[in-house]
């Protein structure tokens, strides 16, 4: 069972739409307990970084999220806005972000004449550095949507698993042991997100030991 | 990056396809789910559903339809109609639809900005209905029934400046007709926007498009050039592979450069 925790921020009804079509089992919610006790854990977002951090902080989720990831490795995905809040901070705002990944957020700086606009909106390929379970390149070139006018810039390039070219590469999918992160919407992807979610909720059931 | 080509659908108050030439005349095109589940099947770049009644009706969103569709669209969502509050956007959010195409309710001041706050600016569509063209061209609202004394790109300006993160710019005078899009409003438009624009209006095939694109626009929009009556009735969708864009493109390119 996934918990996607539902703080008020983020397109929780497209995640459970999708995970409900795959056949993985899933829930949203708010509820501290449930998340303290969550076996696997979907970090959604949209919007500010700041909102986002505050409405986390308010909804009194942050202890909760902290000790399942933390204390109890939970593995959690980060979505969109999601896998920023897992970084230090971001440009966007003031407020620190969870901290989980050694990483602070940035906004996309696109070449002068290049033609390219803030936000990067639109379907992009990406580049797999690293494979996963759950990331991998193959037969099938993965693309996925994007839509997002900041970027997470890694400490180590050990946590970067895949990156995507928009006038300069960046870092769009991290992962750093039980956690994970990724820029873009596989909620929104067609088959490419399917089976991205599919293949990081069985592997993901393994909790890897501390 | 491969700009977008987005299908969109016109609902009515029947929740059925239908197709307007000029704002005006209906054409039933078929069942919804049946043309989303083929263009799921195409893998399409985002679809836009636009309830054409909701609007002229004073009527709420059709959430419940909303909810039904959003379960099988696997892919960015927009939808536009009768979108009046935040309740609303929040509502339609919570379904599985990311996107909220503003039209008349963008010019309620204020609103644009609350919901891009809320919800982030990538949330935030505004439409600019569009009647005339080039320096004499105005925005219109309420189906074409109402003419504001304002150019599209002083109100996609404006729009850009509250808060949206798209400026989608609408022929009415070419809705349907299929004999292309307006390229000298959306260059005009286009290139003086820092967000992206998408094209609707005109295009009913490939090369309308192509040459949108060429003109400036971020992504195209359209309803003729993707969905069309064949014989029997049948509804046909046609959708270009990532090959038949480029060489579109291409084709632009040598034959004027």
């Amino acid at each position: 069972m996934i918990t996607v925790v539902d703080y008020g921020v983020g397109n929780i009804g497209a995640l459970l739409n999708m995970l409900d079509y795959v056949g993985i089992d899933a829930r949203a919610s708010s509820d501290e307990h449930t998340i303290a006790r969550a076996e696997k854990l979907i970090l959604p977002g949209v919007g500010a970084f700041d909102k986002a951090m505050s409405a986390l902080v308010d909804s009194g989720l942050l202890a909760p999220l902290n000790r399942a990831v933390l204390e109890d490795r939970v593995p959690v995905l980060g979505v969109c806005l999601g896998m920023q809040l897992l970084g230090r901070c971001s440009e966007e705002g003031s407020l620190a972000g969870l901290g989980w990944i050694d990483a602070e957020v940035r906004r996309i700086r696109v070449p002068e004449g290049s033609g390219l606009k803030v936000p990067h909106i639109g379907w992009s390929t990406v580049s797999v550095r690293r494979e996963t379970h759950w990331l991998r390149s193959g037969a099938v070139v993965p693309r996925f949507y994007f839509v997002h006018s900041f970027h997470m810039v890694c400490d180590s390039p050990d946590d970067v698993i895949g990156e995507v070219d928009y006038g300069d590469s960046l870092c769009c999918a991290v992962q750093r042991g039980h956690i994970a992160g990724v820029q873009f919407h596989p909620e929104k992807s067609h088959r490419y997100g399917m089976h991205l979610l599919s293949a990081w909720a069985q592997d993901s059931n393994r909790r890897r030991p501390a | 990056m491969r700009k977008r080509l987005i299908p969109v659908l016109l609902i009515d108050a029947g929740r059925r396809l239908v197709k307007t030439v000029r704002f005006g005349e209906r054409t039933y095109v078929g069942d919804p789910f049946n043309v989303i589940r083929l263009f799921n099947e195409k893998e399409v770049d985002e679809i836009c559903v636009l309830d054409i009644d909701a609007g002229p009706k004073s009527s709420k969103p059709d959430f419940g339809f909303m909810r039904e569709l959003a379960s099988e669209c696997f892919m960015p969502l927009a939808y536009g109609g009768g979108i009046r509050t935040m309740a609303d956007c929040e509502e339609l959010n919570r379904l599985g639809v990311e996107k909220f195409v503003l039209g008349h309710a963008a010019f309620e001041p204020g609103f644009v900005k609350v919901v891009s706050d809320a919800l982030g600016s990538q949330a935030v569509v505004v439409c600019i209905d569009v009647v005339g063209t080039g320096p004499t061209a105005r925005c219109i609202t309420h189906s074409g029934r109402k003419t504001h004394d304002l150019h599209p790109l002083a109100h996609a300006l404006a729009m850009q400046a509250a808060g949206a993160g798209e400026i989608v710019l609408q022929s009415v005078d070419r809705d349907g007709l299929r004999k292309g899009m307006d390229l000298g409003l959306i260059d005009d438009v286009a290139h003086k926007l820092v967000v992206p624009l998408v094209a609707l209006g005109g295009a009913g095939d490939l090369s309308h498009l192509a040459m949108a694109l060429r003109s400036g626009a971020s992504a195209v929009a359209s309803g003729s050039a993707f969905s069309f009556i064949g014989r029997l009735r049948a509804v046909l969708i046609t959708y270009p592979s990532r090959s038949e864009v480029d060489d579109a493109l291409a084709a632009l390119k040598t034959v004027s450069p």
